[in-house]
């Protein structure tokens, strides 16, 4: 079972996120920071890690960046929460190491059907 | 799979309306380019869009859309923040606040703003660009990664069989690039493929999708299988030593190649038992809990107390070896009740910030309206107070603000005739004081015209005239019903809610308002508020054998009385000659209808108690003792009795009703004017 | 205080717990009481307990059949004489005074009250076609407070309507919001 990290500062989004993937028999863990998320992997080996970008504390291409330098975290795929409007942020986040993005908003089938593309 | 998404719709909507809150505060307060301010207004609009998209309100999403990409240009410098934008940002906020109470309670909308505001936020945008897609019966897609990719977490092969989603994928590898065994690194990757996918609806968009993540990272074309590859794209792969001259009809005969073919069959994750969701909303350090939830454990805290208090009685008159430890431990138990029972209050605290950060937005725009200038000083916003008490305070605080924008501060000509700054200054601060938290609110404008309340109040035949009144009596005729100085009464805060209903609010928490004011400098208000309305500290009294509490709260002192000092007057009424006041007598017995209860005498003990600025004494057989105790519905199983605010139960499991001192002061009128209804007093057999 | 010593040969099958209201009946059942000699019933399913005498609190200026409040495990549940409130009998109030502790379904909740009775009898059985229409005589109860009467024997034993009792006199004060 694949196990995977979810990190955002909004309840209601997290709340989703983690419920579609638990519904659809993955584990999850939340946090609802980047520092926190980071902290996390600290301690925890994920197999996927879904991550807000507008956080408080630590952003989420800063975590990218971090978790990356992370040895158990070198090839883990990263997943970005975005919106279609900022191309930029795609940018830093793929020179910040990101696997990829998904872009806000999305409903559970197609955010199933994204973390299929990084996690078998 | 299907997913409800409703049950995170009450979560979304409290987030969203803390993030209006936040847009909104931090707008007023900007001024200038600053960027961390329009970082976080951005921010909060942007977790809106977000998740009223993901909710399917699209409403919601597609306005705050727009107010995002506002500030994104504003956030990028790509637009120079000017006041217009703000007014019109605010303006924004508002709708996308107006669209959520929509979308909650189906609160109806008025449709004609959200449009003018649209139309506004395009003007301002100069129009919005849109994608096309075109569709293609299949596709050739060439994908040469880069060597390493992997360190991407991208995985090829996921990639394809996502691509195999949408039709029937063919893949042809080219392993000519990998390295000899010796120099090659596991961590790169060397390999790169030619696809077709076939019976497909997918266009290009969709294919483009699936290798949006990578396409840094690789050499990627997609053609329709009806067009002859791309050159350039063949060049470009030759020039850098990836891909063989491979033309279309060579692809079959790379050598070595290795064919795959991915059947559209989408791996399906079973799904065991739904789970249901998990109550784990980690904060930063907080958690979300239902106020029922906390309000059942106040309930039992309270029942933990009052039996606790019960041992306590009962441990006093114990004598045995033992005694000593019991004792102790009971003095334990004592400690550790109290402990718990602030801490699960505590639980129901929340700042007064929630309700004062709607201010800086009233006093913005009322000043504006009406063309005074205005400076909002907030003080003490961290203060706690029950939320309850916070919910209810808001709507009398709210009218308590535009009284002092509308008649307290002055506008700025007549302020600089005056000699003061034309910008008049409302402050706004909460402190603790006493078991109580303060509210005051203090302007520096025109002050209270005690003259014109007088004769405000005579014309509207509220006084008689020929009783002289002191000051705070003056300042309480604001209060009475029907009274209102206003020249004309304008939109702001003659809104048909008077000082009165304020008042009245004020005190159906368990709370007291004092006004003071020096004319020409300016009036201050305080309201006096409990921290709590699950808890009180009240004066236990002994009146005819029955036990009642009297809030400390309103208490001012308690008197023996002195023979000199008892006054009659006319009708039977006593009063008592404190200092300069003269407070009326209320016999709390005769009241009550408890039986007999001796006539004012000296050694006789009153309490003497404020309500609405108006001094009055309780006559009582007994003072007990001062005690917190936990307030109990009497209307729960009974219904609402004149005199009595509620009920608590003692230390030895009996009941002690609560004094209302307005409802006392009522009763007293009436049985005065002999309307009383004279129920027999029980015969108790004993 | 358990119901099941107060009522020795009532025939009931199988057992009678007052949490579980567990038991084989044929009908309704009432638990029936006494007022001086006078013989009333309420329903069962509405009992919530039987306590013995303990003094009330006074309510201020209550109507004269309300004697005060107690309190129950954390709530306060009035109490009503209703050897007061039907005009019957001596009022007296002794160790061995009865209060049957009942939860009464108004419109907006569950709200409880305690009646004060010179003795609880019984449980009877009855079908809703035993419970007959009761006609308001001079010196009767109010129809308001009846919901019919049954036979039992030779005696009538009048089912009171609970609705009715837990309206008390109002005041006519409105309690501001």
């Amino acid at each position: 079972m694949s196990k995977i990290l979810v990190v955002d500062d909004s309840n209601s989004i997290r709340d989703m996120v983690t419920f579609t993937l638990e519904s659809a028999g993955y584990s999850t863990e939340q946090a609802a920071d980047g520092l926190l998320g980071l902290n996390k992997a600290k301690t925890t080996a994920f197999d996927l890690v879904i991550s807000d970008v507008n956080m408080p504390n630590m952003d989420g291409i800063s975590l990218c960046q971090e978790l990356r330098k992370l040895p158990a975290f070198k090839f883990t795929p990263i997943l970005m929460l975005t919106t279609e409007s900022s191309t930029d942020m795609k940018m830093r986040g793929k020179a910040a190491g990101a696997t990829g993005w998904l872009v806000k908003p999305f409903n559970p089938d197609k955010l199933l059907a994204t973390i299929k593309r990084v996690i078998r | 799979m299907t997913v409800d998404l409703s049950q995170f719709l009450p979560t979304f909507f409290e987030e969203s309306f803390e993030g209006v809150e936040v847009m909104e505060s931090n707008l007023l307060s900007l001024t200038s380019d600053d960027r961390e301010t329009i970082d976080s207004i951005f921010r909060a609009a942007h977790s809106i869009k977000g998740g009223a998209g993901t909710f399917g309100l699209e409403r919601v999403s597609e306005f705050t859309h727009l107010v995002e990409t506002l500030l994104d240009e504003l956030r990028d410098g790509r637009r120079q923040f000017n006041e217009q934008d703000k007014e019109l940002l605010l303006r924004a906020t508002d709708t996308i606040k107006a669209l959520l109470e929509c979308e909650k309670n189906g609160v109806a909308i008025e449709q004609a703003t959200v449009d003018e505001v649209t139309t506004q936020l395009n003007n301002a945008l100069n129009g919005r660009v849109s994608l096309v897609s075109n569709e293609s019966s299949g596709w050739r897609i060439i994908f040469i990664p880069e060597p390493d990719i992997a360190q991407t977490g991208n995985d090829p092969l996921l990639l394809f069989q996502a691509l195999a989603d949408l039709g029937t994928v063919h893949a042809t590898c080219n392993d000519e690039h990998l390295p000899d065994f010796d120099t090659l690194d596991v961590e790169e990757l060397h390999l790169s493929w030619q696809l077709t996918l076939t019976d497909t609806q997918a266009s290009q968009l969709d294919i483009e999708e699936i290798f949006e993540w990578v396409e840094d990272e690789c050499t990627l074309e997609i053609a329709p299988l009806s067009e002859p590859q791309s050159q350039t794209q063949v060049n470009q792969a030759q020039s850098s030593g990836q891909l063989p001259n491979a033309s279309e009809q060579q692809v079959s005969n790379l050598a070595p190649s290795s064919e795959v073919t991915i059947t559209g069959t989408p791996e399906v994750i079973e799904s065991k038992e739904p789970k249901p969701s998990r109550g784990k909303h980690t904060d930063a350090g907080s958690i979300r809990v239902g106020v029922d939830k906390v309000d059942s454990l106040i309930n039992l805290v309270g029942e933990l107390v009052i039996t606790q208090s019960m041992l306590s009685e009962l441990g006093q008159d114990i004598t045995s070896a033992d005694s000593e430890k019991l004792k102790a431990g009971l003095e334990q138990l004592m400690q550790n009740t109290k402990e718990l029972q602030e801490s699960v209050m505590r639980i129901r605290m929340l700042p007064i910030s929630f309700t004062f950060n709607r201010f800086p937005r009233l006093v913005h725009d009322l000043a504006k309206k009406i063309g005074k200038e205005i400076n909002l000083v907030i003080q003490g916003e961290h203060t706690e107070l029950d939320k309850t008490v916070l919910e209810r305070i808001g709507d009398p605080l709210t009218h308590l603000v535009r009284n002092a924008i509308d008649h307290g501060i002055e506008a700025p000509d007549v302020r600089t005739t005056a000699g003061k700054p034309p910008e008049g200054q409302i402050t706004l601060s909460a402190y603790h004081l006493g078991g109580n938290v303060v509210i005051e609110i203090a302007d520096d404008g025109k002050g209270i015209d005690t003259e014109l309340i007088l004769a405000k109040a005579k014309e509207k035949q509220l006084i008689d005239g020929n009783y002289p009144l002191n000051i705070q009596q003056i300042y309480d005729l604001i209060f009475e019903p029907g009274f209102s100085t206003a020249a004309c009464v304008s939109d702001i805060s003659g809104r048909g809610v008077g000082m009165d209903v304020v008042k009245r609010n004020i005190q159906a928490l368990g709370g007291r308002i004092v006004i003071d004011s020096a004319l020409g400098k300016g009036s201050n208000i305080k309201v006096y508020l409990p921290l709590t309305l699950a808890i009180l500290d009240g004066q236990l009294v002994k009146v005819c054998g029955q036990t009642y509490i009297i809030p400390l709260l309103i208490i001012v002192e308690s008197v023996q009385m002195q023979a000199d000092n008892i006054v009659t007057a006319s009708g039977g009424q006593y009063y008592y000659r404190l200092r300069d006041d003269n407070v009326p007598i209320l016999p709390l017995g005769k009241l009550f209808n408890l039986g007999s209860q001796a006539s004012p005498s000296a050694e006789g003990l009153l309490v003497v108690t404020e309500c609405e600025g108006q001094k009055v004494g309780l006559l009582v057989d007994d003072l007990l003792g001062q005690q917190q105790v936990v307030i109990k519905s009497l209307q729960e199983n009974y219904q609402q009795v004149n005199g009595i605010s509620g009920a608590t139960i003692l230390g030895n499991g009996a009941v002690a009703l609560i004094i209302d001192i307005a409802g006392i002061i009522d009763l007293s009128k009436k049985h005065t004017n002999g309307v009383s209804k004279q129920t027999s007093a029980q015969e108790v057999e004993q | 205080m358990n119901l099941q010593n107060l009522i020795n040969d009532v025939p009931v099958e199988g057992e009678y717990t007052l949490e579980g209201l567990d038991f084989i009946t044929s009908g309704d059942q009432y638990l029936s009481f006494k007022l001086a000699e006078e013989c009333y019933a309420v329903d069962i399913l509405a009992v919530e307990e039987i306590r013995s005498w303990q003094e009330p609190t006074i309510i201020p200026n209550a109507p004269k059949e309300v004697i005060g409040v107690i309190n129950m495990r954390g709530t306060i549940v009035p109490i009503v004489d209703l050897r007061i409130k039907f005009n019957v009998g001596q009022v007296s109030y002794t160790p061995t005074t009865v209060v049957i502790v009942l939860a009464i379904d108004t419109v907006d909740a569950l709200r409880k009250v305690g009646f004060v009775v010179d003795a609880v009898e019984d449980v009877i059985n009855a079908k809703a076609e035993e419970v007959k229409p009761y006609f308001e005589l001079s010196g009767g109860i109010a129809s308001r407070f009846v919901e019919g009467q049954i036979n039992v024997n030779q005696a009538i034993v009048t089912v009171v309507n609970l609705r009715a009792l837990h309206q008390f006199n109002d005041q006519s004060e409105v309690a501001y919001e």
